[in-house]
C-alpha cells in the first residue's frame, strides 16, 4: 500500500507541472537612460556667424552608422567659444545629459585635440569643478591661417584629474573610461 | 542513480590444466574498493563451493575446462548467476545490488561510484580532492581532471570547458537536477557549492542520454555523498585560509541516519576573500563573497525510497575594475599597458563592476524497486537563478543593476530501468520542463535576454549488453522537443539591417517608434544517440570505443544577443534565423589498471555541424568611438585531441601521475583555427605517502601550459586621436607559455573519541610566477593570480 502511495504522489507532481500556463501580459520597452545619442559644440566668435557641430547617433550602439555635421568653416585667426550639449533622444521627452555631466564635474572632463594640419591653439578651459579642475562644457580657442584637419572632442569619467598635464587638457595620462570620443573635420577658410 | 549499491568481482584469473584448472580470483567493494570477505561462490552441477577469504581472495582447483554457471552470493548482496568459460583468461566484472541493510560496515567515503557509460571513460574526482579545494569552485575542481580546462573571467568565474568546448555545451548535474543556471554566459560561472559534493564524474562526450542528448562537450555529474542505513550522527567541518585574497572558507555538515532508512542531512559553506593579488599589484575589485546552504532529507530502504532536497547559493564577486572599459580607446590603452590601469590598495569591499547570483535549487525525487524486473524513478525539480550585474553607471544609477534576469525552471522526469537479466541492462525515461525567463525592466538598460517560455520535452532508452566476460556493448536512442515562446524588442534599425522585416514581418506585435515589440516562436526537434563498446584483453587492459551524436538547440544568447558588452569592449550580435548543430563524435580509450603502473590514452573527434561561434565581423562607430562587432555565425567544425593519462609506483612510498591534454580545433568551412581553444597542457605530479607517519602525503605538481599557436586574427583596427592615427588593436594574439609550481601536504591525527583532524598546507604558484592564461577573459588586462599559501584544517566526527 505504502508503494502505491508512492506512485500516486509522484503522478499527482507530473499534473501540477503540466498545468503551468503562459502568461500573455506584453512588457513594456525599455528606453536605454545612459546613452548619449547627440553632442552639439557652437562655436560662436563676434566676427562671424556661429559654426555648430554635430554628432547623431539616434540608435546608439545599433547598426546605424551616426550622422557627423559641420555647419560652415571657421574664421581665420579668430577667437571662438566653444558650449556643448548632450542629449539622450532615444527618450521621450528628449534628456539634457549636459546637466548630468555638470552635476558630477569632478567626476568629468572633456579633451579637445587638434589633429595635424589644422591651425586651432589655445584651447582653455571655462568652467571648473569645485576643485578647481576644468572640465570642459565651456571653452575657447584660436584658429590660425587657413588649414584643414581634424579636431577631436572626449569625455572622459572615472579619470585622475591631478595627474600630470591633465588640467592643462592633456589626455595622455587621465585614466578612466572613455564616454565621447569624436572627431570633425574641420576647415579653417 | 538505479545502480546505487552494487558489489563488484574483479580479478579473475585461470591457468590452464587438462581438469586441473585453476580459477582465481578476489571480491571488492564497489563503493570504497575494500575487499569483501565471505563470499560464496558455487560452481552449478559440480556443487563445488568456495568462500572468499579475509582478504576477499579466492581459488578453485582442479577444475575441468568448459562452461559454468557460478552462483556468486554474500550475506550483504543479491545472489547472482554468472557465466564462465574454463580456461578463462581476462578480467570480469560482475555488478549485484547491495542489501542495503548490511551497508552498516562500509565507511561513508565520497558517493557511490557509478558507471554511467560503460563505453567512454569515466573520470572522478574523489572527496578527498574536493575537500582540500574547499576554498574553490566546481571550474576550478574539474581542471585535476585530463581533457578538462577552464574559461575564466579573473579568478571568481570559472566555468568548465571539456574538450575544448562549454557553456551550454556542457551540462551540469548537480545531485540529479539539471542545473538551469544562465549557463550560456561565457562569465557566468556554475552555480555549485563545491563542498556539498561528495564526488564529480565528468563524462567527456553525451553518451549518458539519460541526462540530455544536447551535452555536445561533455557531462559534469555532481553527486552528495552516500547515505548509509544505521543509526548514527556524524559530520566534518572543513577551514581554510588564504594569504591570497586573505580569505578563507569555512564548510560544515551534519548528518543523522536511522537504522530503518529515514536520513537528514545539513551543510553550510561560507566563503569570503578581498582582492586577489598578481606577483607584482593588487587585482583591484576582485573580492569575493559567497555562502551555500543545503539540506537533504529522506527515507532509503531496499524496496522504496525518497529524498528531498534544498540547496541555496549566493555569490557576489567584484569584475576586475581595470577590465571595464568605456570605448575602444580604453580598449585600446588596456591591452597595451603591461600593469592594470586600475590598481587600488588591497581592500575586502565589492564595486561595481560586480555580479550577484543566487541560486535556489529543490527537488523531491522516489523510487519503487519492482521485483523481477528493475526500478521506478521520479523526480520533480525547481529552480530559481537570479543574475544581477551592476555596472560602473553615470548620474547615481550604479545601484541599480544593469542586468536583471529571472530564470525559474520547472523538471520532471521519470526512469524505469531493468536488470533482472545479469546480461542486459536497460532504462528508458522521460523529461517535462517547463522555464520562463523574465527580465526586469527596472534596469534602464535594455534586456539582455528577452523574456521567455520555454517548454522542453524528452524521452530516452538507453540498453547495455554483456557479451561476455570481455565484451560489453551499449546503445542509446533520445529525441527532445523544445518550444521557446518569446517577447522581444528589437531596435528598428537592427530588425532592418539584418533583414528581419523581409522575412519576419509576421512576428511584430507592436510599434513603439524606434522599437519594435516582436514575439518570435521556435520549434526544435532535437535527435541524439549513442553506440559503443567495451572490450576487455589480456589481463587488466580495457579498450573502450563510443559514438555519440549530440544535438543542441541554439541558446537564448545564441538566438538574441543584440547589443554593447561592456565587460568585452564588443557588440554582440545573435540570429533568429539559427538551427541546432549537431555533433558527432567518436573517442576511444585504452585503458590499463594495476597497482604499479596504469595508464590511460583517450583519443577522439568530435565533427559538429553548424557549429554555433561567436568571432570579429566588423567595426561600429559609436559616440564612444568605434567597437568592434562580433557576430554569433554557424558553420562547420572538427576538434580533435587526445587526453593521457599515466600513473607509476616508483616504490612502495613514491608515485609519479602525469597527465596531458592537447584540443584542436579548426572551422572547416574557412579552414581556420576555432577561437578560444585550450592550449596545450601537461601536468606532472610526484607523490608521498607514508601511512606509519600520521598518514602523510605529500605532492608536488608541475604543470606546464603551451602557448595556444593555432588562433584566428581577430585584431582590428582604431583610430586614436590623440595619436592623430591609426592602431591596431591586438585582441587575438594569445600570452606566452607558462610554467607554475605546486605544493600539497596532508597529516591525520586522532583527536577526542573517534575524530580525525587533517592539517594540510597548500602552496599554488610557489614560485610566484607571473603568467597570463588564454582562456582567461581579462589576461588582456592583467597578470593572473601570484603565489597562495592555504592553511586546510579537517575535522570529522
Amino acid at each position: 500500500m505504502k508503494n502505491l502511495k508512492f506512485l500516486a504522489f509522484f503522478f499527482t507532481a507530473a499534473l501540477l507541472l503540466v498545468s503551468c500556463s503562459n502568461d500573455d501580459d506584453n512588457s513594456e520597452p525599455i528606453n536605454e537612460e545612459e546613452v548619449i545619442t547627440t553632442l552639439t559644440a557652437s562655436l560662436t566668435t563676434p566676427d562671424g556667424p556661429t559654426i555648430l557641430l554635430t554628432y547623431r547617433d539616434l540608435d546608439g550602439d545599433g547598426p546605424n552608422p551616426p550622422l557627423i555635421t559641420v555647419s560652415g568653416n571657421l574664421l581665420p585667426n579668430a577667437t571662438y567659444t566653444g558650449s556643448l550639449i548632450l542629449l539622450n533622444e532615444t527618450e521621450s521627452p528628449v534628456e539634457d545629459i549636459t546637466e548630468e555631466i555638470a552635476e558630477e564635474d569632478d567626476e568629468h572632463q572633456f579633451f579637445f585635440q587638434v589633429g595635424a594640419g589644422l591651425n586651432i591653439s589655445n584651447v582653455t578651459y571655462l568652467d571648473f569643478d569645485g576643485n578647481g579642475n576644468p572640465l570642459g562644457l565651456n571653452f575657447s580657442f584660436q584658429t590660425g591661417d587657413a588649414s584643414q584637419g581634424n579636431f577631436t572632442i572626449t569625455l572622459r569619467h572615472d579619470l585622475d584629474k591631478n595627474a600630470a598635464g591633465v588640467s592643462e587638457g592633456n589626455i595622455a595620462n587621465a585614466g578612466g573610461e572613455t564616454d565621447i570620443a569624436v572627431t570633425f573635420p574641420m576647415v579653417i577658410q | 542513480m538505479r545502480l546505487f549499491f552494487l558489489c563488484l568481482f574483479i580479478g579473475f584469473q585461470a591457468v590452464s590444466q587438462n581438469c586441473s584448472e585453476i580459477l582465481q580470483g578476489s571480491v571488492v567493494d564497489f563503493h570504497d574498493g575494500t575487499n569483501l570477505a565471505g563470499a560464496t561462490i558455487g560452481f552449478a552441477g559440480i556443487e563445488k563451493f568456495v568462500q572468499t577469504d579475509l582478504d576477499g581472495n579466492f581459488s578453485v582447483d582442479n577444475l575441468c575446462p568448459g562452461t559454468y554457471n557460478l552462483q556468486v552470493s554474500h550475506p550483504e548482496c543479491d545472489t547472482k548467476s554468472i557465466r564462465v568459460t574454463i580456461p578463462h583468461s581476462g578480467k570480469i566484472v560482475i555488478k549485484l545490488e547491495h542489501h542495503l541493510e548490511e551497508l552498516d560496515k562500509v565507511t561513508v567515503k565520497g558517493s557511490a561510484g557509478i558507471d554511467y557509460v560503460v563505453s567512454q571513460q569515466e573520470n572522478r574526482i574523489t572527496s578527498e580532492q574536493i575537500e582540500n579545494l574547499s576554498y574553490a569552485s566546481l571550474g576550478d575542481a574539474l581542471k585535476l581532471l585530463s581533457g578538462v580546462s577552464s574559461l575564466n573571467t579573473g579568478s571568481n568565474v570559472v566555468k568548465p570547458v571539456i574538450h575544448g568546448l562549454h557553456s551550454s555545451r556542457v551540462v551540469i548535474m548537480n545531485n540529479g537536477v539539471r542545473m538551469q543556471d544562465q549557463e550560456w554566459g561565457v562569465e557566468h560561472a556554475p552555480n555549485v557549492d563545491l563542498n556539498t559534493a561528495g564526488s564529480i564524474s565528468v563524462i567527456k562526450g553525451a553518451s549518458a542520454l539519460q541526462y540530455g542528448g544536447d551535452a555536445v562537450g561533455g557531462i559534469v555529474l555532481v553527486e552528495p555523498s552516500r547515505i548509509i542505513r544505521k543509526d548514527t550522527l556524524f559530520g566534518n567541518t572543513l577551514v581554510t585560509g588564504a594569504t591570497n585574497g586573505r580569505g578563507g572558507t569555512i564548510s560544515s555538515s551534519m548528518t543523522k541516519t536511522y537504522q530503518t532508512g529515514w536520513y537528514g542531512s545539513l551543510r553550510g559553506t561560507f566563503k569570503r576573500f578581498g582582492d586577489f593579488e598578481a606577483p607584482g599589484y593588487v587585482l583591484s575589485n576582485t573580492a569575493v563573497i559567497e555562502n551555500g546552504t543545503s539540506l537533504r532529507f529522506g527515507l532509503n530502504k531496499f524496496k522504496y525510497g525518497f529524498e528531498g532536497y534544498y540547496s541555496f547559493f549566493n555569490t557576489e564577486s567584484g569584475i576586475l575594475r581595470a577590465s571595464h572599459l568605456g570605448g575602444a580607446d580604453d580598449q585600446f590603452r588596456a591591452i597595451n599597458s603591461d600593469r592594470p590601469l586600475v590598481i587600488n590598495d588591497f581592500t575586502y569591499v565589492i564595486d561595481n563592476p560586480k555580479q550577484q547570483v543566487s541560486h535556489h535549487l529543490a527537488k523531491v525525487k522516489g523510487f519503487y524497486r519492482i521485483a523481477n524486473f528493475g526500478k521506478l524513478e521520479a523526480q520533480y525539480d525547481f529552480q530559481f537563478n537570479n543574475r544581477l550585474e551592476f555596472d560602473v553607471r553615470r548620474g547615481g544609477r550604479g545601484d541599480r543593476a544593469s542586468v536583471d534576469l529571472e530564470l525559474t525552471t520547472h523538471s520532471l522526469t521519470s526512469d524505469i530501468s531493468y536488470d533482472a537479466n545479469p546480461n542486459f541492462k536497460a532504462n528508458a525515461g522521460i523529461l517535462m520542463r517547463y522555464q520562463n525567463n523574465f527580465a526586469n525592466p527596472e534596469t534602464g538598460v535594455r534586456r539582455l535576454i528577452p523574456d521567455y517560455d520555454k517548454y522542453d520535452a524528452g524521452i530516452y532508452a538507453l540498453g547495455k549488453y554483456t557479451l561476455n566476460e570481455a565484451w560489453l556493448l551499449e546503445a542509446g536512442f533520445r529525441y527532445d522537443y523544445n518550444h521557446i515562446d518569446a517577447k522581444k524588442f528589437y531596435r528598428k534599425s537592427l530588425w532592418e539591417s539584418r533583414g528581419y522585416d523581409v522575412e519576419f514581418p509576421g512576428i511584430v506585435i507592436e510599434d513603439f517608434g524606434t522599437q519594435l515589440l516582436t514575439n518570435p516562436v521556435f520549434n526544435f526537434h532535437n535527435f541524439s544517440g549513442t553506440l559503443g563498446f567495451s572490450y576487455s584483453f589480456l589481463e587488466n587492459y580495457k579498450l573502450m570505443f563510443n559514438y555519440a551524436l549530440a544535438t543542441r538547440a541554439p541558446n537564448p544568447s545564441e538566438l538574441f544577443s543584440e547589443g554593447l558588452h561592456h565587460s568585452a569592449a564588443r557588440i554582440e550580435l545573435g540570429d533568429i534565423r539559427f538551427t541546432q548543430e549537431i555533433a558527432n563524435k567518436f573517442s576511444v580509450s585504452l585503458e590499463r589498471e594495476s597497482n604499479g603502473f596504469g595508464f590511460s590514452v583517450n583519443p577522439y573527434v568530435n565533427s559538429i555541424r553548424d557549429f554555433l561561434l561567436i568571432e570579429p565581423r566588423g567595426i561600429e562607430q559609436t559616440i564612444r568611438g568605434n567597437f568592434q562587432v562580433w557576430e554569433f555565425r554557424q558553420t562547420n567544425a572538427t576538434l580533435l585531441g587526445a587526453d593521457v593519462d599515466a600513473f607509476v609506483r616508483l616504490n612502495t612510498d613514491f608515485g609519479l601521475h602525469t597527465k596531458f591534454s592537447i584540443v584542436k580545433g579548426y572551422d572547416t568551412t574557412s579552414n581556420e583555427a576555432l577561437i578560444n581553444m585550450p592550449p596545450a597542457n601537461l601536468s606532472n605530479i610526484l607523490k608521498f605517502e607514508k601511512g606509519q607517519w600520521n598518514n602523510l602525503r605529500l605532492s608536488m605538481e608541475s604543470n606546464y601550459v603551451f602557448r595556444q599557436n593555432e588562433f584566428p586574427d581577430t585584431n582590428f583596427e582604431i583610430f586614436l586621436p590623440a595619436e592623430d592615427a591609426f592602431a591596431v588593436v591586438d585582441v587575438s594574439t594569445p600570452p606566452e607559455a607558462y610554467h607554475l609550481l605546486h605544493f600539497n601536504a596532508d597529516m591525520d591525527f586522532e583527536v577526542f573519541n573517534k575524530s580525525t583532524l587533517t592539517l594540510g598546507l597548500t602552496v599554488n604558484n610557489i614560485l610566484n610566477t607571473e603568467y597570463r592564461d588564454y582562456l582567461n577573459r581579462l589576461r588582456y588586462y592583467a597578470d593572473d593570480l601570484g603565489r597562495n599559501i592555504l592553511l586546510r584544517l579537517k575535522i570529522n566526527y
